[in-house]
């Protein structure tokens, strides 16, 4: 008896508490032991380096902030400071994104481990400050790994897991951890923060390849020969793929801690008996589980795969649930203009468009989607699907309770969204 | 999921002026549940949060997590925290988007309005922030008086879970005020009779 409650105090050490999802990602930020912060602030991002910055004043986390004047020397700040051998982290969205993008390139390619959260927003222009994909998935060909939370728990709990795979000599590249701006960075929720105690049991003192310290100078990011750079990316492209099974470690161990498992690159909701299925990333696919449920008691079997890491990509995954499927549908939050969603691209190359495949947009500027608009995109899949047998529509646009199909190639079929048209006419009836 | 959503959990949303506090309420309201082994959440909604615009806060709670991030359509309870909002039919009409016959109204007024014959209880938030000095630039704070009544129009927290979670948001005199007025809103809040049954939505 007393040692099953000493099992279960094991498995449970933490408290709850209700928190938005960037108080969150500063908690896991603090319980890492991250010892130099560099930020420059930007919606929806900035609450994340505010807690910071609260907490080292309180005296309760041991960092030093640095306060920079661009988010390319924010990163620029972390990359020093980690190469000078410490935990590092920063923190950014949109523009800021778009703004350190080079720096990205400097980090992953001197395989420092570096820790950032990204909270997602749409680029401007014209300017807005809510939900889009377009600036983490820019990240996708840097060299960083990038995950995706659902809920305020996994920000924090990811962002832990990221310094530890990270840091993992078979990795060694740096890593982002993205949460919606807004639908989680500012959306309060309970989440289980873990004690110290655990976080300092799961995470193993800081391993990098190298570092540099005063009194024995290094080089770095010289020019090399063309055979030895090729070299360079095919060992990056290598750690990448084994970056998967060190997550999978680190995710089952921090499982066993805490109760909260995370071996898996993907979450699957009743994927493997389904006939369809929803596929995508980020908050949403929590509706869309609720949208499987409700399509179920409609009688059509849905199954919710929700992508938690990016890169590496969840190819096995993807493959083992998707394959066999009626059809499966890729809910994007960003487009590749002209072509289609970045996730349903990537989700199209590993299952080499075999079951029938439609690529939904939606929800690009915090547009509110909810259970109710996915069975609505979900029925009318099924109905497409019915009708044609099978089909392949890679950008079919969700706008309002409408849809508006985009066909790639010469001859588009297209409606202009009502708040267009109406914009369009306001200008006009200006002018004349 | 969708059973527990349905069946276990009750979808909340605030109309308020940008400053009055809404989010805090909502903010406060997941404390509360989590105070009583429920689960909550609580939704800012960004948009034009002037100073002085109307603004809207989401909340849910639950008996179990609710894996949903989506803003709240159909509120089984709507709170309002300034009475002009339920004066300028616009306004109204924003307030009660999405009302069905059981969705009840927890109004600041001083007396009972017209809601389009949905349940409505009424409590005069505005005179007991004044009554206990709880004005801030001028402006009364109601939003933690409004967290009282709704205690005592729908139960879905009790008043004690409320008080607490006010008195470890604002530790010291400034908690202990708004306990009071939190109180005071949950020993005055009344019933309006229903005149008409309609729905709206």
């Amino acid at each position: 008896m007393a040692l099953e409650a000493e099992e279960k105090t094991r498995v449970r050490r933490g408290t709850i508490v209700p928190m938005r999802g960037n108080e969150a990602v500063a908690y896991a930020v603090k319980l890492s032991r991250a010892r130099v912060v560099a930020a420059y602030p930007i919606t929806p991002q900035t609450i994340i380096v505010e807690k910071i910055d609260e907490l080292i004043s309180k005296g309760e986390m041991d960092a030093e902030m640095i306060h920079v004047e661009s988010e390319h020397s924010a990163l620029a700040a972390t990359y020093g400071a980690a190469v000078g051998g410490v935990r590092a982290f920063t923190a950014t969205s949109s523009h800021g994104l778009m703004y350190m993008y080079e720096v990205l390139w400097w980090v992953a390619g001197s395989r420092v481990p570096v820790v950032m959260a990204v909270v997602t927003r749409a680029i401007g222009a014209p300017w807005n400050i809510h939900v889009e994909h377009s600036d983490i998935l820019s990240t996708r060909d840097t060299g960083w790994l990038v995950a995706m939370a659902e809920n305020n728990q996994e920000a924090l709990d990811l962002t832990v897991m990221m310094f530890r795979v990270t840091e993992d000599p078979r990795v060694y590249l740096p890593g982002i951890v993205g949460l919606d701006g807004f639908i989680l960075s500012h959306t309060v929720e309970p989440v289980e923060v873990p004690d110290q105690e655990l976080v300092d049991e799961f995470l193993p003192p800081r391993r990098q390849p190298y570092t540099i310290e005063s009194g024995a100078p290094i080089a770095m990011g010289n020019i090399i020969p063309d055979e030895a750079f090729e070299e360079h990316r095919m060992d990056m492209h290598e750690s990448m793929r084994e970056a998967r099974r060190v997550i999978e470690e680190a995710g089952r161990e921090y499982g066993k801690l805490t109760g909260r498992d995370y071996s898996g690159l993907v979450e699957c909701y009743k994927c493997s008996d389904a006939d369809y299925l929803f596929v995508g990333i980020g908050s949403w696919m929590g509706d869309a589980k609720i949208a499987v449920d409700a399509l179920r008691e409609k009688g059509l079997r849905f199954g919710a795969l929700r992508l938690r890491w990016i890169r590496p990509f969840p190819w096995d995954e993807l493959r083992e649930y998707g394959l066999e499927k009626k059809a499966v549908i890729v809910l994007d939050r960003s487009i590749s203009f002209g072509y289609a969603g970045p996730v349903f691209l990537e989700v199209s190359s590993a299952l080499e468009a075999k079951p029938s495949m439609v690529g939904v947009l939606a929800g690009v500027g915090g547009v509110d989607v909810n259970y109710e608009d996915i069975v609505k995109i979900a029925e009318h899949v099924v109905s497409l699907v019915e009708e044609k047998g099978r089909v392949y529509v890679p950008a079919l646009w969700y706008h309002l309770g409408e849809f508006y199909p985009m066909k790639p190639g010469p001859l588009p079929t297209r409606k202009t969204p009502r708040h267009v048209n109406k914009l369009l006419e306001e200008l006009w009836s200006k002018k004349s | 999921m969708y059973k527990l959503l349905r069946e276990k959990s009750v979808e909340i949303r605030f109309h308020g002026r940008g400053g009055q506090g809404a989010v805090t309420a909502a903010t406060l309201l997941v404390a509360a549940a989590l105070n009583e082994g429920k689960w909550g959440q609580a939704i800012p909604s960004f948009g034009a949060e002037r100073r002085g615009a109307h603004v809207l806060a989401f909340a849910r709670v639950s008996e179990k997590p609710v894996p949903i991030h989506s803003q709240v359509r159909w509120p089984k309870i709507i709170v309002v925290l300034d009475p002009g909002l339920l004066l300028v039919e616009e306004e109204r009409k924003r307030v009660l988007a999405g009302a069905s016959s059981d969705t009840i109204v927890v109004a600041n007024t001083p007396e009972p309005v017209d809601v389009g014959g949905v349940k409505l209880y009424y409590v005069d938030a505005t005179r007991i922030a004044r009554e206990l000095g709880l004005v801030v630039a001028g402006w009364p704070v109601v939003n933690t008086s409004m967290l009282g009544a709704l205690a005592k129009a729908t139960g879905i927290v009790s008043i004690d879970s409320v008080l607490n979670a006010i008195k470890s948001y604002w530790p010291g005199r400034l908690g202990e005020l708004n306990a009071e007025a939190a109180k005071r809103a949950y020993n005055e809040t009344k019933l309006a009779q229903a005149e008409k049954i309609t729905v709206t939505g």
